[in-house]
């Protein structure tokens, strides 16, 4: 009991004097899934949005497949990526393996399908409502389109701070892909993983402490815009 | 005959369509879902400028009508003419003659924004300058007398207000023809007298032709010149107010209007 009431004092002093390793492991946690959710959207909206519209019946199992992936192992996902990019790899030449490049493109095939798949759901359902107005009232195809995607847009960005909840507490797919390298590719879980391991709680207390306040930010957000879609 | 030729009532494609009386004609238009016939009309013409009441038990095809109407969907067989353009096949030309039509349905669907902006939708679809759009809305509004909402989001007014702002939204495009189908099914008194008294100065100042879809059929008696009573997909019997209230000739149709007919 004492050893966790210590350790915590420790965690909080390291966290208030702005103790520059753990500052360099946030940010490169922040930065890795910044960069992986923003490529995921970019690729998951204009995907989701366009199965919402478009997706027929006779392809209802690529929902299925979709949503599949949605809770898909992030080891696996680590795997793969492993796979491709190790030296004998297709692009193993590009040596991308253990590096931040690594980790980003790992994060970002774990939160595509959650975008994808929310973002369908919402525009799907907002389609369904909305298409029929929009049309009787003269839009074009395109702005039928257009109407459908700014209905939904809650809905789709609860979608993108949900994929980014999901790789920020993701480890098993950086720490394959990207080592855990000190000062190189070590995040947030990885290092509370290795911290522990050594027996050095305050550390991993302190970014477990940031960690759970980054979940607990992102999930206020989600709360609030998900809020906002019931109340419609 | 020469004169005939030269007037040009509305031009298709570079050729010129006779004048035409009738907005829409239809021709053995019938509407299958999962190979079930849930509509059949065999021959049905719609004049300019009338106010039709279409009743009939719930599942009669009312709404399947409606939507056929404004191209929203194709019929599965027949033919199809608005302003006497043929129209069954969904070709480029649908969506201007979709605009020249609109609909507004029993249940509003507002757009999550505020109340100026869906009032001025269709005017942008159209391409309407910022100038014409700001007086046709506010005209719109006042109509409606909801003028003083202009800036509220839509999605927080009650169900009577959002209806009126659906009615709005529909007459500030100045349409040919208003399909109405059930708009006051879910509203209080006080807004169905509001949507009636405000539909009606729509079709007789702007000579709109009216079709409305109404479960009411006290509403069709006092607000329609002409009545359609549908029944199982199928229209059986047509002809003014009067005619279909006071000497019906299906006994369907007087069970109907008696209030005997169950739906
Ligand atoms: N999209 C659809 N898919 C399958 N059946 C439908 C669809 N739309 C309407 N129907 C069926 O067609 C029939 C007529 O429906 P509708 O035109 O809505 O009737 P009404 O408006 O007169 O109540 C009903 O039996 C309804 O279940
Ligand atoms: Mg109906």
């Amino acid at each position: 009991m004492a050893d966790i009431w210590t350790g915590l004092l420790q965690a909080a002093k390291l966290i208030v004097s702005l103790d520059s390793e753990l500052l360099a492991i946030v940010f490169l946690s922040l930065r890795v899934s910044g960069v992986a959710v923003t490529t995921a959207a970019l690729i998951g909206i204009p995907l989701g949005a366009f199965l919402g519209m478009r997706l027929p019946a006779s392809v209802r199992w690529l929902e299925k497949l979709i949503n599949t992936l949605m809770g898909l192992p992030p080891v696996v996902a680590g795997l793969v990526i492993y796979l491709l990019l190790s030296n004998k790899g297709p692009i193993g030449h590009m040596e991308l393996l253990f590096t931040p490049m690594a980790m980003i493109t790992a994060q970002t095939v774990l939160a595509i399908p959650i975008i994808t798949g929310l973002s369908l759901v919402a525009v799907r359902d907002k389609h369904k409502e909305i298409r029929d107005t929009a049309v009787t009232l003269g839009a074009s195809q395109q702005m039928v389109i257009w109407t459908v995607i700014r209905e939904a847009k809650r809905a789709i960005v609860a979608a993108v701070v949900a994929g980014f909840g999901r790789v920020i507490a993701e480890v098993g797919a950086v720490m394959m892909v990207g080592g855990n390298i000190q000062g190189s590719t070590r995040v947030m879980t990885t290092a509370i993983v290795l911290e522990t391991r050594k027996g050095n709680f305050e550390f991993a207390l302190g970014l477990g402490i940031i960690l759970l306040t980054i979940a607990f930010i992102i999930n206020s957000l989600l709360y609030r815009v998900q809020g906002e879609v019931r109340n419609n | 005959m020469l004169l005939l030729l030269t007037l040009c009532y509305t031009e298709f494609k570079g050729r010129c369509v006779t004048i035409n009386p009738f907005v829409y004609q239809l021709e053995d238009i019938s509407k299958s879902y999962a190979g079930k016939q849930v509509l059949s009309v065999d021959k049905l013409v719609i004049e300019k400028g009338k106010f039709y009441g279409i009743i009939g038990p719930s599942g009669a095809g009312k709404s399947t009508l409606l939507r056929i109407l404004n191209l929203l969907e194709p019929p599965s067989r027949g033919n199809l003419f608005f302003n006497g353009i043929p129209v069954t096949k969904m070709g480029k030309h649908i969506l201007d003659l979709r605009r020249k039509m609109t609909m507004v349905f029993q249940k509003p669907i507002l757009f999550d924004t505020s109340v100026y902006n869906n009032v001025q939708y269709g005017l942008k679809a159209r391409g309407y300058t910022k100038k014409d759009i700001t007086k046709l809305v506010h005209i719109a509004l006042d109509e409606v007398g909801l003028t003083e909402f202009a800036n509220r989001n839509a999605r927080s007014l009650s169900g009577g207000e959002a209806q009126r702002i659906a009615l709005a939204r529909a007459m500030v495009l100045k349409p040919e023809v208003i399909l109405l189908d059930e708009p006051t099914s879910n509203l209080d008194p006080a807004n169905v007298a509001m949507m009636e008294k405000i539909t009606k100065r729509l079709h007789e100042k702007q000579g709109t032709t009216v079709i409305m879809v109404t479960h009411n059929i006290f509403q069709a008696q006092r607000m329609a010149e002409e009545i359609l009573l549908f029944f199982k997909g199928k229209l059986i019997e047509r002809g003014s107010t009067d005619k279909i209230f006071n000497n019906p000739q299906d006994e369907r149709t007087a069970a109907f209007i008696k209030g005997e007919m169950i739906y």
